[in-house]
């Protein structure tokens, strides 16, 4: 049985990963599960320089999700490299995302050259869709034309491959992965959160302190993979999947829709060994299903 | 490893109007200590996050912690219906737990605060003043505090029992002096009793809360506002979740 996947020529044990934001860069989850057993370790949002984050509250529950208004707490990189990246040392398995935001080109910049020489740094995630930052984040996920000029600034500097991470609160998602595409993106992740909002009605105030937030969770999943099927016979760049991805049945889903890889990210808070139960999951469907290799059902439902 | 795991419920009571005990067995108590906190989970499938609870009472020998909670919202109602022989899914225990320092202590708990504040009173090495502010004369815990403080001051918000007025009114009405207080409540009780500490000249530990989602210090959802740099994203946040709930009065913003 084969559970390899490939993604511009970085080869992943398996599909699973888990979502940037909701595991920090493993230390605390590996408390649960080995992370010699993911396909990658996707790190949280690191930016230049330590980056304070929101206001509290940042979290709010809502029905089969919730919302949440981090805004990109970080150490900045030159921490991420000297702590992060080396107690990622140890898990040779495993391939290591890092996940880069700014507010500008050149900060996305600064920090893409800073990893360029990290070893164990095995690709980027561009993170051009976080709806809880003012500038930069969001701004260059929602125009095509800045999705292409940031894709190809980035991709100039890069030295590892580059995904990127897009945002469903757009119009067309379609378009914005074209424009990744055509700037010169490796692949593309999606989806980021979907900007919310909950009002305490007892109070008659909101209930997060940065007033939205981004929805994550089962009750996205739907939308997640029709954005990830519509991708996916919009580009020929590989997709890794996401949202509200929490059992087998999810995972599968997602890559039936066009994904060859996905992530999961809310799960863990409900269910901190949610990346490995649903590699073990998919194993199984692969053996009931005589499925001699995972790859043969990558977007297959047209 | 640690894990989530399936906790079975051996006791529940009703204390007061609206607070709840449950006594469960758990492989959490094992390493538990005061002050630390477990993530309840709801059995309703569409509410994802973990309601975190303080430990009120470890039992080693037997495997069970005690939780002390008031009904606020859907999940703590959920949990209230619980009884003997119910199952429930737990982690823990989570975050530092409380220091045991200090000759002569002072604990103090204000409403839902109360409860952490009975394990420790019980390990502190010294000898124990406990202070615990309720709304009226719907007490709960009261007995046991009696049984492990030297002494035990109530305050009340109607002035039924104890001392009319809040904890620190208490503190001040006595002319407490200790080495060490703890504290753990409502956000103007901890201020007022790091205030009181300050003045007198005593060291103040506070427990802190926060909205959480993961419980464990990866999301960074539970932080609150540090007077110094913190380790972690080296700003001036730290996580209640992983960090606290328990922090030096001084280290935090009330
Ligand atoms: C470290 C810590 C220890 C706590 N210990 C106790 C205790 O011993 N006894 C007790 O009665 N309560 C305690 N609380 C508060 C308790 O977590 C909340 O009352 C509970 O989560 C409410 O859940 P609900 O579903 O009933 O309310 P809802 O309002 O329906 O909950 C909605 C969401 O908000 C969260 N939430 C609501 N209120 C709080 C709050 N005050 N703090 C954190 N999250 C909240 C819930 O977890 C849930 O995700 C503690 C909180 C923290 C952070
Ligand atoms: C608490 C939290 C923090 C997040 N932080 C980041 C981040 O730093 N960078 C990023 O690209 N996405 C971030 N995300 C988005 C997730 O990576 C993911 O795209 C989204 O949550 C959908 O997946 P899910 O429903 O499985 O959580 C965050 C999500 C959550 C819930
Ligand atoms: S709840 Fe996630 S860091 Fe504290």
């Amino acid at each position: 049985m084969n559970t390899k996947v490939t993604i511009a020529g970085v080869e992943f044990q398996n599909p699973i990963m888990e979502a940037s934001g909701t595991f920090g860069s493993g230390m605390e989850y590996s408390e649960f599960v080995d992370l010699n057993q993911l396909g990658a370790v996707v790190t949280k949002g690191v930016a230049n320089v330590p980056w304070p984050g929101n206001p509290t509250p940042r979290i709010a529950e809502v029905s089969s999700g919730m919302l949440n208004a981090i805004g990109l707490q970080n150490p900045g990189v030159e921490v991420f490299c000297e702590r992060d990246l080396k107690f990622l040392e140890q898990f040779v398995d495993t391939k290591v995302l890092v996940n880069v935001c700014g507010h500008s080109a050149e900060e996305y910049i600064e920090v893409v050259d800073r990893l360029s020489s990290e070893s164990r740094v095995d690709m980027l995630e561009i993170n051009i869709s976080c709806p809880n930052v003012k500038e930069g984040g969001i701004a260059f996920g929602q125009d095509p034309k800045a999705v292409e000029e940031i894709t190809r600034l980035v991709k100039a500097h890069a030295k590892q491959p580059i995904v990127m991470k897009l945002s469903p609160n757009v119009t067309d998602i379609k378009v914005m992965a074209k424009a990744a595409e055509a700037g010169g993106a490796d692949a593309i992740s999606l989806i980021n959160t979907l900007t919310g909002m909950k009002i305490d009605v007892e109070r008659q105030s909101f209930v997060l302190a940065n007033k939205t937030g981004g929805m994550s969770g089962p009750a996205v999943h739907p939308i997640a993979v029709r954005m990830v099927y519509e991708c996916a016979n919009a580009v020929r760049i590989p997709i890794i999947g996401m949202g509200g991805i929490s059992t087998w049945e999810d995972a599968v889903e997602m890559m039936l829709a066009g994904a060859t890889a996905v992530s999961v990210g809310t799960a863990n808070f409900f269910n901190p060994t949610a990346t490995v139960d649903i590699l073990a999951g998919v194993k199984d469907y692969m053996i009931r299903k005589n499925i001699e290799d995972i790859n043969s059902i990558i977007g297959v439902v047209k | 490893m640690k894990v989530k795991e399936t906790a079975k419920i051996i006791e529940s009571k009703n204390l007061a109007q609206g607070v709840y005990s449950l006594k469960i067995k758990t492989t959490a108590a094992k390493d538990a200590i005061p002050g630390q906190f477990i993530n309840i989970f709801s059995k309703d499938g569409s509410k994802l996050l973990p309601r975190p609870i303080s430990i009120c009472e470890i039992d080693k020998e037997a495997s069970t912690l005690r939780v002390v909670f008031r009904v606020v919202g859907a999940g703590t109602n959920e949990f209230s219906k619980l009884v003997s022989g119910d199952e429930v899914e737990v982690m823990g225990p989570l975050g530092n737990g409380f220091p045991l320092e200090g000759e002569k202590s002072i604990v103090v708990g204000g409403g839902i605060g109360v409860p952490p504040m009975l394990e420790l009173a019980k390990q502190l090495p010294g000898s124990v003043t406990a202070v615990m502010g309720y709304r009226n004369d719907d007490m709960f815990l009261t007995e046991e505090f009696t049984d492990v403080a030297a002494e035990l001051i109530i305050a009340t918000d109607d002035g039924s029992v104890g001392v009319h007025g809040t904890v620190v009114d208490a503190m001040n009405e006595n002319n407490l002096q200790a080495d060490v207080i703890y504290a753990c409540g409502p956000k103007p009780m901890l201020r007022g009793a790091a205030a009181y500490a300050k003045e007198h000249g005593i060291k103040c530990y506070v427990s802190m809360e926060e909205r959480m989602a993961c419980g464990v210090g990866a999301c960074l959802g539970c932080v609150c506002k540090s007077t110094e740099v913190d380790d972690h994203s080296h700003v001036h946040n730290k996580r209640v979740c992983k960090d606290g709930p328990v922090f030096l009065a001084t280290e935090v913003e009330l």
